[in-house]
């Protein structure tokens, strides 16, 4: 049984080399970035670490949960466990400004809180990460992943990822 | 060796989550049928992404019927191993893909459905429905937006989309009515406020497709007939054909994993 200085000690441990995980998607970011590492929580049983999906389908949740294992396992805790929770939902607004800016100088323009949902053919304004114009428009609803849309910059002519306000 | 079926005890919530878990993943796989077929890389990456929504959706259903059944069961074994006759999802979702036209018009009376549903279902006292409510709430108010400005650019469009969608919209219509079914093992979870009354929220359905479809400039057929029988476990033609291709690996290597 750990006392409660080394469980404070092995919960910081453990949540630090979680924090470190990145998506396998958009590799800038890191699952702490996203707002996907929810809780670590120490018990007499191992470690545990909550994560919370992005989108119900998002297929990179098998390899995160992979990838935080391996990370605990280089710490040296044993046999961790990933748990995944549901509630509260994620949403993009738990993403960091560090993880906004990281995803900007990545190429991917940041989701835009409180961008209409329902409006159809719905006027959303989103920057261009490349110059920045706001001359922009939409190719596609949906992109390369479940949580990105296709856009294009009118002024420098230059596709680009918008990560979708969720 | 072929692997036999599972048989399910369906307490009412464990039917409740599987009716809903066979909707999302019966349409996710249709969609999925689409995956290199698409009209333009745009809607082939648009109807997978959505397809993968659903099935996420499916994801989490199953693994909770499996956990109140309590019999061993997990979201593979109840996706793969029941057959036909096991099914519960909606009518609707099963019918083939057909064209554009019509594959669109089958996702948007179902997200015309599924969204003000989610919505609502975040509300259920029954906490691990209400958390895939939040989750798929947002995912469906995507689908919906997405597939009524197509049903708009289709039926607004040229002579053939507009004729296209009209057909689809005239084929697929009789199969609305059971998006609103209920029945007797559901009445202990609308009263215990666990579910929702499909009933309030088909007002919120019909005033959205008939906004939609009116400037779509298609008609709303007049036929009120309804045709049921998925939800008890009757169904088309079509899902035994889509089921076979689906589950075939699981049938023929019995826990074969990647």
């Amino acid at each position: 049984m750990v006392n409660r200085a080394g469980t404070r000690d092995l919960r910081q441990a453990a949540w630090d080399a979680a924090a470190e995980v990145v998506d396998p998607e958009i590799p800038v970011l890191t699952i702490a970035d996203l707002g996907v590492l929810r809780d670590v929580i120490v018990t007499d049983a191992g470690v545990e670490v909550a994560i919370t999906p992005t989108y119900s389908g998002c297929p990179a949740m098998n390899m995160i949960a992979l990838e935080i294992e391996l990370a605990l396992e280089r710490q040296g805790i044993r046999n961790p466990k990933v748990k995944t929770v549901l509630s509260p939902a994620w949403t993009t607004d738990w993403m960091s400004e560090e993880g906004r800016r990281k995803l900007k100088d990545y190429g991917i323009a940041p989701p835009i809180a409180g961008s209409g949902r329902r409006a159809l053919f719905g006027d959303q304004r989103v920057s261009c990460p490349q110059c920045g114009s706001a001359d922009t428009e939409v190719l596609s609803e949906f992109g390369s992943t479940s949580c990105k849309a296709l856009w294009r910059c009118r002024s420098c002519r230059e596709p680009f990822d918008y990560f979708k306000c969720h | 060796m072929a692997t036999g079926s599972i048989s399910v005890t369906e307490s009412p919530v464990v039917l409740y989550a599987l009716r809903r878990a066979d909707d999302a993943l019966i349409l996710g796989h249709r969609l999925s049928e689409w995956c290199g077929h698409g009209p333009m890389l745009e809607e082939d990456m648009a109807l997978a992404n959505t397809g993968l929504d659903l099935i996420g959706q499916a994801r989490e259903l199953y693994t909770y019927a499996a956990k109140v059944e309590g019999a061993g069961h997990d979201e593979d074994k109840l996706a793969y191993l029941r057959d036909v006759l096991q099914y519960r999802n909606l009518l609707l979702v099963e019918q083939p893909n057909g064209d554009f036209a019509k594959t669109i018009a089958r996702q948007f009376f179902y997200s015309a459905f599924a969204d003000p549903y989610w919505r609502a279902m975040m509300q259920s006292r029954d906490e691990t429905f209400a958390a895939i409510a939040a989750k798929s709430e947002k995912e469906s108010a995507y689908h919906l937006r997405h597939t009524s400005e197509w049903m708009i650019r289709l039926g607004d469009g040229t002579a053939e989309s507009h004729r296209r969608a009209q057909e689809a919209v005239d084929d697929l219509w009789a199969f609305t009515g059971e998006l609103f079914h209920k029945d007797e093992s559901d009445a202990g979870l609308i009263a215990s406020g666990a579910v929702i009354d499909p009933e309030t929220i088909r007002a919120r359905w019909t005033e959205t497709v008939s906004a939609v479809l009116d400037e779509a400039q298609l008609k709303k057929p007049a036929s009120d007939w309804m045709q049921k029988g998925g939800r008890t476990g009757s169904h088309s033609e079509h899902l035994g054909h889509l089921l076979s291709e689906m589950q075939t690996l699981q049938r023929s290597y019995p826990g074969a994993t990647w």
